[in-house]
Order: C-alpha cells, then sequence, then structure tokens
C-alpha cells in the first residue's frame, strides 16, 4: 500500500501479508457459507428443520486446523520481528531525546539536530530518551516503534537504503500538543551525509560548552534543541506557552500560589520559569504544561537563552 | 473545538462508553431480567445485593460526570490513565479514576450474584449440562468481573495514593515505574473485553437456533469455548504492550498466548454457521442483527490477528488501524449482539413488537455507516496514522473524511433502530407469549413476565433438553 524503506519492512510486510490473505479466505468463505445457508435453508424452502445436535468429527477440524494455521502466523510474527530486537554494535548511536512535544537527535560528535539525518546504508541505533513522559517513536515506512519511557533504556535500529525523508511520529499519548509532535528522518548519501554531520559550524553548547560567535546564537540553538520551541514561538503566535517574542521587559500578570500578580519580565523571571514552572504562571495559560530543566540546562545555558530572547525585542 | 477539548472528548467517550455503557450493558440489563427467567427462579439470589449494585452503578456515573464539570476541566489521559502523565495533567484525573473505582465494585458485585444464582436457583432439572447459552456465557463473564476487576480496583486506588500521598508506584520521578502501571492496567483491562463480547456471545448463541428453528449445533464445545475464553483471556494481557520494552521471553509467551484464545472464538463462529446447515430459517430482525454481528465480529476478530503477531503490532500498535479492530469487536460485535437481544426480548420485556420494516432499514443503515466509518481506520493505521491525533498530515486527510461522513450514515441508523423500539414498546401491536416460537423458559411465562417470573416453578426433569 505504501513504500517501505528499511531492512525490516520485508519481515514484516510477510508476516502481514500472510494473515492478511488466511483472514480474508476465511471471511469471504464464512460470510458465503453463511448467506447460503440462509438462502438454502429459508423457511420456504424447507419447511421443516432437521436436529443435527453436532458432530465430533467436525469439531476436531475447526479446531486442529486453525490452531495450526494460528501458529503458522505467530512463526512468522515472531521471525518478522526477532532482527528488530538485535542491533549490530558497530551502529551509528544516535540519541533521540523525546520531550513534550517535540523531538531532538544528538550524535556522537555533539552534532544536534531536530531533523533525523542518517547515512543510506548503514545501521543506525536510536537511544531513546524520554525527558518526561511516555513517548512513542514511530517510522511508518520503516516498520518500527518502541516506547521512550523516562528512567528505560529502550532503542531502535534500522539500515535504510532508500535516500529520501520519511516522517516520524510521537504514537505514545502525550498530552496536548500530542499530534504535532513529529519530525523528519532524512536518509542521505554517504557523501552528503558525511558533509553534513562533520559541519560544525550550526554545532550548539552542547560539547564544549563554548557559544556559538554571534549574539544570542547560542541561545537560538539551545531552544531548537531543548525542545522550548515547540510550546514557545519566536514570532509572537500563541502555541502552548507564551511566545519569546518581545516579552523581555514587559509587565505581565502572573498567578503565584493561586494569587495574582503584576511582574517585570526580567532575567530573574526567566531563570525561575526554567527551573520552577508552576511558581509563576502567566495568566490565561495553562499550569502543569513544563517540566523543570534543572536537570538540563547548566546556569550559563539559561543565560545564553535569555540573551536570544532580549534579541527578539522591537524586531 | 481545540486539541484540548479533543483530547477530553477520546478520553472522556472512553471512559463512559467502557466503564458505564459496554461492560455493564448486557449483563445489566439482559442478564438481569432474562438469567433468572432462563433458569427458572424467581429472581437472582441476592435481590438487595444487586440494588446495592444499582446504587454503586448510579454513584459512579455521578462521580465520573463530576470531572467533566468541575474546576480543572474533564480528564485529558485517555481511559488508560497511563502513568505518569495521569499524575502530571492538572485536569480532573481524581473523580474520573473514583468514579471507575465505584463501578468496578457494582461489576463485581453483579458477577457474585449471578455466578452464586446459577449455582444455587436453577429450577429442578436444570442441569448446567442442559443450561440455556446465554447463561453460560454470563457464567464465564461473572468469573471474569469476579477475578479480574479487583486488580483494576487496586491499581486506580494506587493511583489515587501516588497522587496525593507521592508513595512512587508507577512515577519515575518518585522511583516508580510506568510500564508497571501499564501491567496492573491490562491485566484487568484485557479479561474486561472478555466481559464485554462473552454476553455478546451468548445472545447469538439463542439467537441462531430461535430461527433457524432448531437446536444449536454443539452444545458442548461452545460451553467449552467461553470457558476457555474466560481463562486464557487472563494471560493474554501484555500484547497491548510489545513496544514497551519488554522482554523478548515475554513478547514471545504473550503473542502465542493471543494466538490461541483467538481459536475458541473461531470455534464458535463454526458452531453458528453450522446451526444454520438444514434449518428451517425465518429471516426475522433479531436474525439479521445477528448474522451483521458474525461478519463484523469477524473482521474484528481477524484484524486481532495482526496485533497479536508480534512484527505486525508493533507496525500498527497505537495507530487507528487498533482503533478500528476494537470497534469492530465491541461496537460491530458487542453493540450489534445487544441491538440483535433488544429485537429478540422486547416484545417479551414491554409485550409489543416494533415495526419490522423500520427496524431493518435502521439496521440496513447502521451496517453501511458502521463499515464506511470504521474500514478506512484500518487502512490508515497500516498507512501510520496514529491515534488520538487531534490533527494529521495531508496524506490522511482523504480516508478521515470518507470515515466522518460514515459516522454521519451510523448516527442515521442508531436513530431510526432506537426511536423505533421505543415506539414499539410503547404503541407496537401485542406481541403474545411466543413471537419467535423460541424454546427456552422465557418463552413460556406471559408478556411482559409478572413479578417474581412463575406462579409455579417449572420442572425441567422429564424434559430432555432446555436449549
Amino acid at each position: 500500500m505504501f513504500s517501505g524503506a528499511s531492512n525490516f519492512v520485508a519481515g514484516v510486510d510477510t508476516a502481514f501479508m500472510l494473515i492478511f490473505v488466511i483472514s480474508a479466505i476465511f471471511l469471504v468463505g464464512i460470510t458465503a457459507v453463511m448467506l447460503y445457508f440462509v438462502y438454502r435453508y429459508r423457511e420456504k424452502r424447507n419447511p421443516v428443520p432437521t436436529e443435527i445436535h453436532g458432530s465430533t468429527t467436525l469439531e476436531i477440524l475447526w479446531t486442529v486446523i486453525p490452531t495450526i494455521l494460528a501458529m503458522v502466523m505467530f512463526y512468522y510474527g515472531w521471525k518478522g520481528w526477532i532482527p528488530i530486537r538485535h542491533a549490530p554494535k558497530d551502529a551509528l548511536q544516535v540519541t533521540a531525546v523525546a520531550r513534550m512535544w517535540s523531538f531532538n537527535f544528538e550524535y556522537p560528535n555533539g552534532k544536534s539536530s531536530n531533523v533525523l539525518n542518517i547515512p543510506r546504508g548503514k545501521a543506525v541505533k536510536l537511544n531513546l530518551k524520554a525527558m518526561d513522559i511516555l513517548h512513542s517513536v514511530f517510522i511508518p515506512a520503516f516498520r518500527v516503534k518502541q516506547d521512550a519511557i523516562p528512567g528505560k533504556n529502550n532503542f531502535l535500529w534500522f539500515i535504510s537504503d532508500k535516500p529520501g525523508s520519511y516522517e516520524m511520529f510521537c504514537t505514545e499519548y502525550c498530552g496536548l500538543r500530542h499530534s504535532y509532535m513529529n519530525a523528519l528522518v532524512v536518509v542521505m548519501p554517504d557523501n552528503e551525509f558525511n558533509k553534513w554531520y562533520n559541519d560544525t559550524t550550526g554545532r550548539t553548547t552542547g560539547a564544549d560548552g563554548k557559544p556559538g560567535n554571534t549574539k544570542g546564537q547560542a541561545g537560538a540553538m539551545l531552544i531548537q534543541s531543548k525542545g522550548c520551541i515547540a510550546c514557545h514561538s519566536v514570532d509572537g503566535s500563541r502555541v502552548v506557552g507564551p511566545s519569546f517574542k518581545g516579552i523581555f521587559g514587559e509587565k505581565v500578570t502572573v498567578i503565584t500560589a493561586g494569587a495574582e500578580r503584576t511582574i517585570t519580565v526580567d532575567e530573574d523571571y526567566i531563570r525561575r520559569s526554567v527551573l520552577e514552572p508552576s511558581a509563576d504562571v502567566v495568566k490565561g495559560y495553562r499550569d502543569g504544561q513544563m517540566v523543570s530543566y534543572r536537570t538540563e540546562l547548566k546556569d550559563n545555558q539559561i543565560k545564553d537563552i535569555i540573551e536570544y530572547i532580549k534579541t527578539l525585542n522591537g524586531k | 473545538m481545540g486539541p484540548q477539548t479533543y483530547n477530553s472528548f477520546f478520553t472522556v467517550h472512553g471512559i463512559i462508553m467502557i466503564f458505564v455503557i459496554v461492560i455493564p450493558g448486557l449483563p445489566a440489563v439482559f442478564g438481569n431480567f432474562f438469567l433468572p427467567i432462563m433458569i427458572g427462579a424467581r429472581d437472582v439470589i441476592f435481590p438487595k445485593l444487586n440494588l446495592l449494585s444499582w446504587y454503586l452503578y448510579v454513584l459512579g456515573i455521578l462521580t465520573v460526570l463530576t470531572s467533566l464539570f468541575t474546576f480543572g476541566g474533564a480528564p485529558d489521559t485517555g481511559w488508560t490513565f497511563y502513568a505518569p502523565y495521569s499524575f502530571k495533567t492538572t485536569t480532573n484525573m481524581f473523580p474520573a479514576v473514583l468514579g471507575a473505582f465505584i463501578l468496578g465494585f457494582s461489576s463485581i458485585l453483579t458477577g457474585l450474584n449471578f455466578i452464586t444464582t446459577i449455582h444455587r436457583m436453577r429450577a429442578p432439572g436444570m442441569k448446567f449440562s442442559n443450561m440455556p447459552l446465554f447463561v453460560w456465557s454470563i457464567y464465564g463473564t461473572g468469573w471474569i468481573q469476579l477475578f479480574a476487576t479487583p486488580i483494576v480496583g487496586i491499581t486506580l486506588m494506587m493511583v489515587i495514593a501516588e497522587r496525593f500521598l507521592h508513595i512512587g508506584f508507577f512515577d519515575p520521578a518518585l522511583g516508580g515505574d510506568p510500564v508497571l502501571y501499564q501491567h496492573l492496567f491490562w491485566i484487568y483491562s484485557h479479561p474486561a473485553v472478555y466481559i464485554m463480547i462473552l454476553p455478546a456471545m451468548g445472545v447469538i448463541s439463542e439467537i441462531i437456533p430461535t430461527f433457524a428453528r432448531k437446536g444449536i449445533f454443539g452444545y458442548n464445545a461452545i460451553v467449552a469455548s467461553t470457558m476457555a475464553i474466560a481463562v486464557v483471556g487472563y494471560f493474554v494481557w501484555a500484547h497491548h504492550m510489545f513496544t514497551s520494552g519488554m522482554s523478548t521471553t515475554a513478547q514471545f509467551t504473550f503473542s502465542l498466548l493471543t494466538f490461541l484464545v483467538a481459536i475458541p472464538s473461531a470455534i464458535k463462529v463454526f458452531n453458528w454457521v453450522a446451526t444454520l446447515y438444514k434449518g428451517s430459517i425465518r429471516i426475522e430482525v433479531p436474525l439479521i442483527w445477528a448474522l451483521g454481528f458474525m461478519f463484523l465480529f469477524m473482521i474484528g476478530g481477524f484484524t486481532g490477528l495482526f496485533l497479536g503477531s508480534v512484527a505486525t503490532d508493533v507496525h500498527v500498535h497505537n495507530t487507528s488501524f487498533v482503533v478500528a479492530h476494537f470497534h469492530y469487536i465491541i461496537f460491530g460485535g458487542m453493540g450489534s449482539a445487544f441491538m440483535a437481544a433488544a429485537h429478540y426480548w422486547l416484545p417479551k420485556m414491554y409485550g409489543r413488537m416494533y415495526n419490522k420494516f423500520w427496524a431493518t432499514v435502521g439496521w440496513a443503515t447502521f451496517f453501511i455507516g458502521f463499515n464506511v466509518l470504521y474500514f478506512p481506520m484500518f487502512i490508515l493505521g497500516y498507512q501510520g496514522m496514529p491515534r488520538r491525533y487531534y490533527d494529521y498530515l495531508g496524506q490522511f486527510h482523504n480516508l478521515n473524511v470518507v470515515s466522518t461522513i460514515g459516522s454521519w450514515i451510523l448516527a442515521t441508523g442508531l436513530i431510526i433502530t432506537i426511536v423505533n423500539l421505543i415506539r414499539g414498546a410503547r404503541n407496537g401491536p401485542k406481541a403474545g407469549m411466543n413471537p419467535w416460537e423460541g424454546r427456552t423458559l422465557e418463552w413460556t411465562v406471559p408478556s411482559p413476565p409478572p413479578p417474581e417470573n412463575f406462579d409455579v416453578i417449572p420442572d425441567l426433569t422429564s424434559t430432555s433438553t432446555a436449549h
């Protein structure tokens, strides 16, 4: 029905087709026999019913045959699954960070991206990391899916031979913007991938902790890679939380422990909002949507983000 | 409608349909009415306990409804209440969970009451070996209610304890394990599917012989498959969790058992079809609903095979494929069986007959609408559309539109059917004692049955069969 693009497609689709064919034959067959009996033995044509209490031979037949077929289907389903569980040791290790409501991918050289770029024909292992609640990584074209669970080290792996871009969806319900939690998987020819992978000018503060050169650039990268952008826009539009655009220095009404008060958005307020998101919630926005970034962002990174937010004023 | 409203809608739809409508539906409505009559009893054995079940049911519904209208807003976790999201959301989780807990007690007490009634209240000569198959199905269901429901009860209590006392059972932030929650939830909720479908199978096992005007084919095989489903159905729950990262040993075992639990259902279908053979078939409305049941239930059952097989399940898990499969089983299956039962027993319950023409029109509209609504979801799911999505990518658009049109047709069919039933119950022509020439005991009492059902408890020791 739609093309596949990984080393698992054949195994999964074989199991699928096998079950489909067996099911379709039985569905059509049983329905046809049922309708034929209703027609053939209708009262007008067959006024006197014949009592038949059962048949041991038939009961054995229609127990044994479906059991054998079920075991065949089970076997193919199992056979298609086993390779998905065994990742080769030399696979390219990428950490897929899932959080409400974005994916980000971290590569061994410190490169970070919200698009999963992978080399064609090479094994890639995705180590799944959930930052807040359950998510699930699903790439339909690759026939793979695995839950990302806080505190558990689940993984996925695959080899794709078909350059192109494919969708990745979150398939474990995760709240308000679940349906917008998706990403692109781009399979690239080797040279193209290497060019992208080794180009570290767009690199974030991940590995060496040093900010980029232009003012606020490091912060701009961080709000991408840490997923802030999934809820806070930079163009003034309303998503889940207040937009970053023009907010710095503004007076806003917040709810603090149930009471309203007016504060000015300054460096302290932003820092507090990053570390304790429920402390002062801007009026009109829902509490409980954001988790603390205490373990994820270092103080200098929060400063980078603040610098970036400042650049969004008056543009 | 915004995403928050949408998320609340599918959550509350799930909670109300599962806990309030489908689980108690057939047993509470038709079980309470016909179980005693069919075994030749005046009432269930504990009428006051039965009343308590009813009070708990009403209290449970009120508690669930509270979650909709009080501050905090309707719950938005999905009916599965998966941790740790269910601990983080600020919506009204507590009343929804408490409501499900109370409804669980209602279900346990009903199961207990029915099991005891069947053991202790059968009329002379009514043996387990000749008991009507609907009664057998209620019996199997009763044991599942009794054994499985306490598990969800304690799980929901753990959720409440975690939320208010911060005891870390499930939330990794408190040192808990979210996968443990999934196990506990499905240990109940998978058998719960059999609570929903077993009584439906029982209804079909009554209707087909009545309209074929002969005895059921393979009585013993149907009884054995009912009890096999009730037992094996406990040990398949983790097929809901193949993507959670559990061990391959567990995946192997649960996949194998899931394929095995399909066999008893297949045996039932074969025996129902065989019952039609050499019958003298009267095509009446209840039979039409029963035949529709068989078709939709088969599609639901066969698509379940894709979900039992690990490789294919991992691909379609949590996509609209699962939504379609589940609705084929529960709405197409249990829903059709409920309508079959309503059209079969309404003349007995109200003593009046509905309009058969409109009943047939209602069924046909329902049947077409149902397939137009749910079949596209199989394709969408295979193509990768996740479930519980407020918004979807462009390539999924056309089939979603088809599905929506189907929902309008289905709704029209349901309205025609229900209006026709109500009109029939109120103003239909008198139906008489036994309009279908049924052979079970409920057709030997006046329509509607008098209080306490029988003046004299029937004695079946001389008759050979009751089923």
